[in-house]
């Protein structure tokens, strides 16, 4: 919870993670993916405010304590969800696993929301994995991760047979909200690898499931703009979006919310922190307190006031996934701006 | 004597007591200046991608790239170090050109395919099925979009009604370097850029805007333009913690105005 103003916001931090990337878990003879990985992630964490920047190695491996301190205690959140990314041919035990994630926070009740993953190339053996998973740990959503190394393969798409085998499996076990992030390698690698356009098929084609696009499709912020005016079930999953761009870029940042306030509109936007790639104190504060710039050129861009903060930063999540919010924190039902598609009608849809 | 050889003036001493570098030759440079990172549509040099660059008395020119991420796409990747080859082999008095990526997963896939000439397709045995041109397209069409958001927004700022937009000819916007680069990114991709060529037409068949499309069209452009620019501010920042040191040529943020970050 986060109070500012006289305003009370609940804080859903729906992208986050608990992952052990030291060398203690680096596969022999992957070594190089394993470190170029985490290092990569640690850059990411340079993009947020000096004073909450780790040292490589605290970032490599945070502890429980650590987490629950940076996230509950210190970053307002309510309640967070895990988004495993397993990672296997790099690490041992996995980068940030279902496993890994839901043992912890199985130990505070409340606190968390475990959901898994699945890679359609495990096949049968990964379906069945999927459904101990969900039936273990009770998850309604799950994080695919296309970029992922898998047994030779790099990556693939939503719309593969494969994937869309496990897309309706997951819908048959109570999957609701598929998060989506996508990565630098696919095949064929000649296509491009942050291409959404499978995302687009694999929500027109699965009505019942939301599909989070997280880091708002960095870097293909134009392609998924577009395609999610077009899909009422494909939501806007601000997770790195604010992290490195609020506090490094400024004046970029207040043109990316523009653009998903008119394409997406604040009713299908989900904060995430990142978590461990930054703290969500900062995040949190920060976007209740941003504006954007009173000038001429930010002059066409939806408003975003109290109410929409709010949905933002916890009531469109707690939504997605069932969260019984407190009535202090409810807003009335019409409060806030319309979302994109009401605002431009049907001319960009049809387009 | 070489385009090499003619450089300018006498490299200057280091500013602040800084390790001195070799001089670099402007031929080489300029050369780099034409390599762009197709997703950034922006030099390699400016984005800070050129780690070194030198040529030897015999003509011998190496040049190490870095990226943002150890990461960072395979298939960008590659395109910018086969155009860096290609570039720097082509000026007068090169002998033989090395191009060198350095710290990326894919480095040694395609530094031997590159300097093997081998194609994309060779240098990722079985695991591509095309050369890049496809894509290559793809984000020069972007780029066209893009480039239509920086023609457009200071013509719209200055008071031009957006349905005088749709009759404007390329010739007669006021000249400006995003209008020659906008012409340039048009004619790699075969589109009209004279001067009597339409303002607005769509980047993939090249048809006029309609009117009833207008109002989107510049809306793509616009978010366009800035999916590429804010993606540009976070590999600069990726780059940043990554190497300490400026690459040769890099236009620091600090040397870009605010309004253009």
């Amino acid at each position: 919870m986060y109070e500012s103003n006289g305003e009370k916001y609940f804080v859903v931090d729906s992208h986050m993670h608990y992952w052990n990337a030291a060398p203690d878990n680096w596969v022999p003879g992957a070594e190089q993916y394993a470190e170029g990985w985490i290092k990569c992630f640690h850059a990411y964490q340079g993009l947020g405010p000096p004073e909450t920047h780790w040292s490589l190695e605290h970032f490599e491996k945070y502890s429980e304590d650590d987490l629950m301190k940076d996230v509950f205690e210190d970053g307002h959140v309510d309640v967070a969800i895990f988004q495993p990314t397993d990672l296997k041919e790099w690490y041992k035990e996995g980068f940030n696993t279902t496993e890994r994630n839901a043992l912890m926070g199985e130990k505070h009740p409340g606190k968390f929301i475990h959901n898994t993953r699945f890679d359609p190339r495990d096949s049968d053996a990964g379906l069945e994995q999927l459904r101990r998973n969900v039936e273990r740990f009770g998850s309604k959503g799950v994080k695919l991760y296309t970029a992922e190394w898998n047994n030779g393969s790099r990556g693939y798409k939503l719309s593969d047979p494969g994937a869309y085998r496990f897309l309706e499996a997951a819908q048959n076990l109570g999957i609701k909200n598929v998060h989506v992030h996508k990565g630098p390698t696919i095949w064929p690698l000649d296509k491009d690898a942050f291409d959404v356009a499978d995302v687009d098929h694999a929500a027109t084609d699965f009505p019942e499931l939301n599909f989070i696009v997280e880091h708002v499709g960095l870097p293909r912020i134009d392609d998924f703009c577009y395609m999610a005016t077009q899909e009422p079930n494909v939501y806007a999953g601000l997770s790195v979006a604010i992290g490195a761009l609020m506090y490094a870029r400024p004046q970029f940042f207040a043109r990316v919310i523009g653009e998903l306030l008119f394409w997406v509109g604040e009713d299908k936007m989900t904060f995430g922190s990142d978590y461990g790639i930054w703290e969500p104190k900062w995040q949190v504060e920060g976007f209740v307190d941003w504006e954007m710039p009173d000038r001429p050129e930010f002059a066409d861009y939806p408003k975003l006031g109290t109410a929409g903060k709010k949905k933002i930063l916890g009531l469109n999540a707690a939504k997605l996934y069932d969260i019984k919010v407190p009535d202090e924190f409810q807003l009335p039902a019409s409060a806030g701006t319309p979302g994109a598609q009401e605002v431009l009608g049907e001319p960009v849809a049809g387009a | 004597m070489t385009v090499l050889a003619r450089g300018g003036d006498p490299p200057k001493p280091p500013e602040h007591g800084g390790p001195a570098r070799p001089p670099v030759p402007p031929g080489l440079l300029a050369a780099l200046e034409t390599v762009r990172d197709p997703e950034l549509d922006e030099p390699i040099t400016s984005l800070g991608f050129v780690a070194s660059c030198t040529v030897s008395a015999d003509g011998d020119a190496e040049v190490r790239l870095r990226l943002p991420t150890y990461f960072c796409a395979p298939n960008f990747a590659y395109l910018m170090v086969a155009d860096a080859y290609d570039a720097v082999s082509a000026l007068p008095g090169v002998r033989r050109t090395s191009v060198v990526l350095e710290d990326h997963f894919a480095s040694d896939a395609i530094n031997d395919g590159v300097a093997a000439q081998a194609g994309f397709v060779q240098s990722f045995d079985g695991q591509a099925v095309a050369e890049l041109d496809r894509l290559r397209a793809d984000f020069l069409r972007k780029a066209v979009m893009a480039g239509t958001d920086q023609v457009c927004r200071p013509l719209l700022a200055a008071g031009t009604d957006p349905a005088a937009l749709l009759a404007m000819t390329l010739g007669e916007v006021p000249p400006s370097r995003a209008l020659t680069r906008l012409r340039e990114r048009r004619a790699e991709l075969g589109l009209p850029a004279g001067d009597d060529a339409p303002l607005l037409i769509d980047p993939l068949s090249g048809a006029l805007v309609s009117a009833d499309a207008l109002p989107l069209h510049l809306r793509k452009a616009k978010v366009t333009r800035i999916s590429i620019e804010a993606n540009g501010g976070i590999c600069r920042g990726m780059l940043r913690h990554r190497y300490d040191i400026p690459g040769q040529g890099e236009t620091l943020l600090s040397q870009i105005p605010e309004e253009d970050q």
